[in-house]
Order: structure tokens, then sequence, then C-alpha cells
């Protein structure tokens, strides 16, 4: 290490200095606001403000209860939103792998100038606003919207073809958005791997799907799973998608938390709602934290 | 390479391009549609642009955005760097795992638990100490500088750990204190790394609507929450104008970028090149 032994007070205290500000910063901004969810999260809604009753009794006695969380167990209704959800993330993913893998393999594979454009071009979504994006789908979407159109035109169809507001609509939008998370890491590993192996494969008599399976795909493995994990976290939570292209009935766990709050204003359920998909999500962000580190020491 | 599979790649690329790029330039080119209905051709005409121009509510959210977004993405520029060059230039301390596991949480947190998390610290900061008294501008900054610092420490500390650290190890070696050696060798050389942190904070901040949304009081309204307003109930032809104008401006902002970022690049190959025949 750079730093080691000789430093002076004045240098050790200016890294001190540099370590403590964000620290403080986010144990004060990211992680209470964690502990102050748990907290509401045991608390009975009320009406009034804030929302909810006091942690402590007036003689100064610890109240706690878990009615949320047994509200959330019990109600039928939550448990179908939670599956949805996670059904949907994990379509989502699939889909975004199938249709990013081979353009992250295509665009690894080209020459160096044509891919530093394609990159680009995978990038440059990702700096357009997210809500714009899935603005722009509307459009394209509704009953007679330009895909509606563009078919009635060809005759294909007689009458629109209703894709606005149905579950098809709320894939289109969350492969649609995340399709760039599943290729940059994608890309990120095929462009490290060594094609001559699987050259020397094809060369040697295996066909090019047990190349695939033998070499591309395990070699490829950090990629998937770093790339899978960046679009399953996001679109378990997702409310933009949703709510602009699902229909009403199509409840997923990112609106309901939203609804809970702001329109029923349970702020006790809404945080228990929140801390529920937090633990479905804690085993796939450690997972992918793990692999992160992974992969920054192994490319150090 | 064998051809039927160079044809198939090439049929997923175009598909997957097409895919990508298809609804922005439809969004372009219905913003110079003269009907009012988003979907009836109705000639071509600049008229949204100019009506876009004269919405109050619109300029207004507008300039508290860019607000916003300025100061939060230098706060978080200062505070990412601070971290990462603490994480990989300080060794071990304590409570480095604590650290680097809040550093890198926020990336992956659903906007949703982040957001409603951060208004339910500031309401109880409010009843305790009676601050934030109201909630817009300021606490919109708070929120959206602890997030984006996240993705300013993830490019410093990649770009630290890439980095050659003999430069940093020769000042050193000559005399030079810590503190100087960071800000004369270490800072100048990562320059290029905080600046892109600090557009990508720039334009997170620019972006968000969620997180906004749990921790924006009444009044305090940015532009994605103008928009969503808006657009929640369809297609209209004001925010095409305005989605095609911050495309416009997003994209020549990331090519010239790109574009720079080549140039430095190869400048560099080239000297690192010259350098090594010497």
């Amino acid at each position: 290490m750079v730093i080691a032994g000789t430093e002076s007070t004045r240098d050790t205290l200016w890294q001190r200095f540099t370590i403590a500000i964000p620290y403080i910063w986010l144990l004060v901004f990211f992680l209470a606001p964690f502990a102050i969810i748990l907290k509401i999260s045991t608390a009975d809604p009320i009406i009034g403000l804030p929302p909810f009753t006091s942690m402590f009794d007036d003689d100064g006695s610890f109240v706690a209860t878990v009615d949320s969380f047994k509200f959330l167990l019990t109600d039928k209704l939550y448990g179908i939103t939670y599956l949805r959800s996670v059904l949907m993330a994990a379509s989502a993913t699939v889909l975004c792998l199938l249709l990013g893998f081979p353009m992250a393999y295509g665009i690894a594979r080209s020459s160096p100038a044509t891919r530093s454009i394609l990159l680009l071009l995978i990038i440059l979504p990702f700096w357009i606003s997210f809500l714009l994006r899935v603005y722009a789908w509307m459009g394209l979407l509704n009953n007679y919207g330009v895909i509606n159109n563009f078919l009635m035109w060809l005759g294909v169809i007689d009458e629109p073809f209703r894709i606005m507001y149905t579950d098809l609509a709320i894939y289109i939008g969350l492969v649609y958005s995340y399709l760039p998370f599943m290729i940059l890491p994608l890309y990120a590993t095929l462009e490290r791997m060594d094609l001559d192996l699987v050259d020397a494969a094809l060369d040697l008599g295996a066909r090019p799907s047990q190349a695939f399976r033998d070499i591309t795909w395990p070699l490829a493995r950090p990629g998937v799973i770093a790339g899978c994990l960046l679009v399953f976290i996001p679109a378990m939570g997702e409310y933009v998608i949703p709510y602009l292209l699902g229909g009403p009935e199509s409840l997923l766990i990112g609106r309901v938390l939203f609804d809970e709050f702001f329109v029923n204003r349970d702020w006790p359920l809404a945080s228990s709602v929140a801390i529920v998909l937090l633990m479905l999500l804690v085993v796939p962000i450690v997972f992918l934290q793990r692999s992160q580190a992974k992969d920054a020491e192994g490319g150090a | 390479m064998n051809r039927g599979r160079s044809r198939f790649l090439l049929s997923v690329l175009a598909f997957g391009y097409a895919f990508l790029y298809i609804p922005l330039i439809s969004v372009m080119v219905y913003s110079f549609n003269d009907s009012r209905l988003a979907t009836v051709w109705g000639g071509f005409s600049t008229r949204w642009y100019g009506e876009l121009l004269r919405n109050e509510q619109v300029l207004d959210a507008a300039l508290l955005s860019l607000r916003i977004a300025v100061l939060a993405a230098t706060l978080a520029t200062v505070f990412g760097t601070m971290a990462g060059l603490a994480l990989s230039r300080f060794g071990r301390f304590r409570g480095r795992t604590l650290f680097s596991g809040m550093i890198t949480s926020p990336l992956v947190m659903p906007e949703v638990i982040t957001g409603l998390s951060l208004l339910l610290l500031f309401v109880s900061l409010q009843q305790l100490i009676g601050w934030p008294g109201q909630r817009g501008f300021m606490t919109i900054t708070i929120a959206h500088t602890t997030f984006a610092m996240a993705y300013v420490t993830v490019i410093i500390q990649s770009r630290l750990s890439g980095m050659d650290q003999s430069l940093e190890e020769a000042a050193m070696d000559l005399g030079g204190k810590p503190f100087r050696v960071v800000f004369d060798i270490t800072l100048p050389l990562i320059a290029p790394a905080m600046i892109a942190g600090w557009l990508l904070a720039f334009t997170l901040s620019l972006d968000d609507l969620v997180i906004a949304s749990f921790v924006s009081g009444p009044g305090g309204s940015t532009l994605p929450m103008v928009i969503f307003s808006k657009v929640k109930l369809g297609v209209t032809p004001d925010i095409n104008a305005l989605a095609t104008l911050i495309m416009v401006f997003v994209s020549t902002g990331v090519i010239i970028a790109w574009y720079a970022a080549r140039r430095v690049q190869r400048q560099t190959e080239k000297n690192m090149q010259a350098a090594a025949k010497q």
C-alpha cells in the first residue's frame, strides 16, 4: 500500500477526514433510513400526522406490533402480487438474456472500430431519460398507435390489436429499459474471452452447439450472472413501467408499495411491503456484490 | 467464422438496435406532427415546440431539476471521490466492510425502497429536530447525492485500481507528503473519471422520478414529476417535443464526450508507443 507507517499526524488526520465525510453521510442518509423503515413497519396506522403510532408508550415502555406483517402474510392479494413480481422480473430477465447474449457476442466479435460505435449505441439510451424511453412506447403500442396503424395499413389485421395496458406491454417495457444492463456486463466478459478456443474446438470437430455449451457459456458465466442480477433486481421494484404501460389490474409490488403509501396512506403497511421486498432481494443483492468484488479483484 | 452463425448474429444485432431506437425515432417524428391527436399525422409543424417554451410549469420544473442536478452531482463527485480514494488507496481501516457495503447497495436498491426510506427519515427528523422544515429542493438534493455518489465511487475506484501506482510511489519516495501527493498527482490523474462521474450523477439526478416523488413536498415538482403527471393521461404532443429536445441534447453531449475520450485514448497509446521505442 502507498500509505504506510511514515505519515505525519496531519496526514492521518486528513485521511480520517476523507473517510469520515462520506461515511457519516451514508450512515445518516442510507443506513439510518432503513432502521426507520423497520421501526415504522412495527407501528399501527392512525389518522394523523405522522400517520402511525409512536414506538414508545406514554409511560416509556417499548411497543411494537407485527400486525402489518401478519396482514401481508394472510391477505392473498399481497402473496399473489409478490409472486407475480418475481415471475415477471424473472421472465423479463430471461428475455433480456436471450436477446442480449447474441447481441453482446456480435458486438464483441466485430472489428474494433465498429465495436466502439455499437457500444456507444448501447450506452446512449442509458443516458436518455428512463421515463421518456418508457413514454416512447406509449405512442407505439396504443390502439391507434404506430404499430397498430402500420399493421392495419399492411392489411395484416383489420382492427387494432390490444397491446397497451396488457402484460405484454409491461414485458416490452422491461426488456427495452433493462437490455443495456444485460448487454454491458456480458460484453465485458465475452470481449476478454479467447476466441481461438472456440475455433480450436470447431476445428477439432465439435458441433457449434457443443462448443457453445462447453466453452462459450462457461467462460461467459460471470457476465451472465451479473447481467441477470442487474436486470432482475430493479425490475422487481419497478414502478413507472407497470404504471404507464400496464393496466390497472396488473399489480406489481413496486406499484402496490407506492399506492399503499400515497393513496391509502398506510405507512406501516408500506414499510412492511418494502421490508419483505428487501428480504426477497437480499440474496440476489449479496450475490451480485460478491460477484462484482471477485471481478474487481480479478481485473486489477 | 461460420457464415450461418455470422448471419444469425447480424440479424439479431439489427433487430436489437431497431428495438432500441425505433421508439425514440418515432417520438422525434411525431413531435413535428401538427395534429393534437398524437396518433394521426396532420402535417409538419413546429408549433408544439413553441407551446413548450411558453409552458411556465414545464420551464419552472426544468429549472428546479437543473439546480438540483448541478448541486447533487457536485456533492456526489466530492463525496464519491473521497470514498473511492478511501477504498482503493488507504488500505484497511475500521468499518471498511460496512463502508463498501453502504457504497454499493444504493446501486442495486429498488428506487421505491430508497425513496420511501429517505422520506421516512426526513419526516422523523422533522419531528425530532424540526429540520427539514419543508420538503423540496433540499431533500431531493440530499436523496440524489446519496444514490449518485455510489456511481461516482465505483467509477473512481475502477479508475484507481486500473491505474499504475508508480507515479504516486515515486513522489512518496521523493519525500512528498501523502496529502500533497493526492492533490498534485492522484487527483489530476483521475480528473477524467471525476468528470465522467459528475456527468453520470447529473444525468441520474435529472432522470429520477420515483425517489424525487417520495422525498418532495408540495410545490417541489421536478421535470420528471411534471412529465409523469402529464403522460399518465396518455401521449401528448408537447411532451413529444420536450422528449425530442432532451434526446437531441443528451445524444450530442454523449457523442462529443465519446469522441473526445477516444481521441485522448489514441493519443495516450501513441505516446506510450513512442516512449516504449526510446
